[in-house]
């Protein structure tokens, strides 16, 4: 297990950068800088943006699992960053949308959201992405106390959503939105078997003195 | 992207399809040596018998009367920026993964209420007609619009020729099934092989083209070869590529997208700003092309082309008969 230091020194700002890699590439492909984007720069631009925002979504609810498998708690100390990145690409996505498709056309921008549900959908999920993104300070966390855990468990629906809102615009082909859906299932699956077998455990042995934080996650 | 580089449909004197193109160029002696082994077989008929595959120079004269005022795409775009699911279904798919397909011979069935069927091939089909070129609006129901330059023939002229009975209401088309040489019919994305049709009226309305060409050379695999409709007024989809079957039949056939997902498309399928896809707006469209930072245009009822096709739909319910 690598050291709080290492993984200050190294892991995170390595790890920083690495889910930086997807915007800098748009950007040196806008300038057609090894590669370009495409026919369609628009779709491009928001295609990835939003792809992005739900892998790592996705990445952050499968920190908790990660570290129970393989036995490595530091993983935790990435998740916040992971987290913040997924609302970065969620609300970069979403702008990408507003500002470069719509042009900031707000008749069509209100029309959408309150009548393609595929739209109102992805945008409800970036409002609940919001108050997370608020409180993921260390102050805040203090401050919500055991709040804070009952709070970010929004992060569950928001991941549904956000599978939800790919799943509903693809015309014909499903076969990338239900890889998501999977791999978001047996997440949440695993979250609901652990808590299920702790409290079974409870039930089945009430004198032992249960271990602190056990299944909270 | 940012800078938006100069493109062929950028020059106002020079039309982009009287450029030729510089692989064609390049490739001239073994244009001429593939002309010379045909022999004279070739000459005198504007398809080339012996094309193999797409670019190949057509002798295609264009019409004026079908025409538009923003200049067309440039080839890049119109060639790689494609639905074609039997290839893949990412838009650069089509331009990716059909190079290992075969667009000649080509033999195309024809079928149904009509007094001359039988199986044809292209260039007998093609061979009374002249090939002409026409700039049409091509726009797809994701809410994307392209212009290009097809080389055809009309539909109507074509079907004309096999003699429809009073019994031909509608005329049906079929792709080619072939897994092999196509890998997205692999996939179970769409019904294979893809299935299309137009009420006979539409079909010999003068706007229905039978394409074999853009950019004055044959259509490239991805952009449906050797031969597929254009039917500028309905949304792209209904422009079904790499036709081997023509049915007349008196019942509405079946149509690809509509068996797939019957309430978001219909069979007619118009361009209509007033009609909404169930999921997202068709009141707008991104022209391809106009860049990053270009706002989308409103759509055209009938996709500009209401003086053209609007009598066909007269006394309908064109939000029902979507």
């Amino acid at each position: 297990m690598p050291s709080v230091v290492a993984v200050r020194r190294y892991i995170k700002p390595s790890l920083f950068l690495a889910c930086l890699l997807p915007v800098i590439l748009l950007l040196l492909h806008a300038f057609n800088i090894g590669g370009t984007l495409g026919t369609n720069p628009v779709e491009m631009i928001q295609d990835t943006m939003g792809q992005w925002g739900l892998r790592m979504l996705i990445i952050t609810l499968a920190v908790t699992p990660l570290r129970d498998w393989f036995n490595a708690p530091w993983l935790i100390m990435l998740r916040r960053m992971l987290g913040l990145f997924g609302f970065f690409y969620v609300l970069m996505h979403f702008l990408t949308w507003l500002i470069l498709d719509q042009d900031l056309y707000w008749p069509g921008i209100l029309t959408d959201v309150a009548k393609r549900p595929f739209i109102t959908i992805g945008f409800a999920a970036l409002l609940m992405l919001i108050p997370l993104a608020v409180t993921s300070t260390n102050r805040m966390m203090r401050r919500l106390g055991k709040r804070w855990k009952t709070l970010h468990r929004l992060i569950y629906p928001i991941a549904l959503l956000g599978v939800w809102h790919y799943w509903w615009q693809v015309k014909a082909d499903i076969r990338e939105p239900l890889l998501y859906l999977s791999i978001v299932a047996v997440l949440l699956a695993w979250r609901v078997w652990k808590k299920w077998r702790s409290s079974a455990r409870r039930r089945a042995a009430p004198a032992v003195a249960r271990t602190p934080g056990g299944a909270t996650d | 992207m940012l800078i938006r580089r100069p493109q062929p449909g950028d020059c106002a004197g020079i039309q982009p399809s009287e450029i030729t193109d510089e692989q064609v160029y390049l490739d001239r002696r073994n244009l001429l040596r593939a002309a010379l082994a045909m022999g004279v077989a070739g000459l005198g008929t504007a398809w080339p018998a012996g094309a193999v595959s797409g670019g190949a120079p057509l002798n295609a004269k264009r019409n004026p009367a079908f025409h538009v005022s923003d200049p067309p795409n440039s080839y890049d775009d119109i060639t790689t920026y494609n639905n074609y699911y039997e290839f893949g279904t990412d838009k650069s798919s089509p331009a990716a993964n059909s190079d290992r397909f075969k667009p000649t011979p080509w033999t195309v069935t024809v079928s149904g209420a009509a007094e001359r069927t039988g199986k044809f091939a292209l260039e007998d089909l093609l061979k009374p007609h002249a090939l002409e070129e026409r700039v049409y609006r091509m726009r797809c129901v994701e809410a994307w619009s392209l212009v290009i330059p097809w080389v055809g023939v009309p539909l109507g002229e074509v079907l004309k020729t096999f003699k429809p009975t009073a019994n031909a209401k509608y005329v049906a088309f079929k792709t080619v099934l072939r897994p092999s040489e196509m890998p997205g019919q692999t996939v179970n994305v769409l019904q294979w092989p893809y299935v299309e049709g137009l009420r006979i009226d539409e079909a010999m309305n003068p706007l229905a083209l039978l394409a074999v060409g853009l950019y004055g050379k044959t259509l490239p695999n991805q952009n449906g070869a050797p031969l597929r409709l254009v039917t500028p007024w309905k949304y792209g989809f209904k422009g079904i590529k790499s036709i081997v079957e023509i049915h007349f039949t008196e019942k509405q056939p079946p149509t690809s997208w509509n068996i797939s997902a019957p309430d978001e498309y219909g069979f007619y399928a118009n361009v209509n700003p007033h009609v909404d896809h169930p999921r997202w707006s068709q009141a707008r469209e991104r022209k391809i092309g106009s860049g990053l930072f270009a706002s989308k245009v409103p759509t055209l009822m009938f996709n500009g082309y209401e003086q053209e096709v609007a009598g066909l739909y007269r006394g309908m319910d064109l939000a029902k008969n979507f």
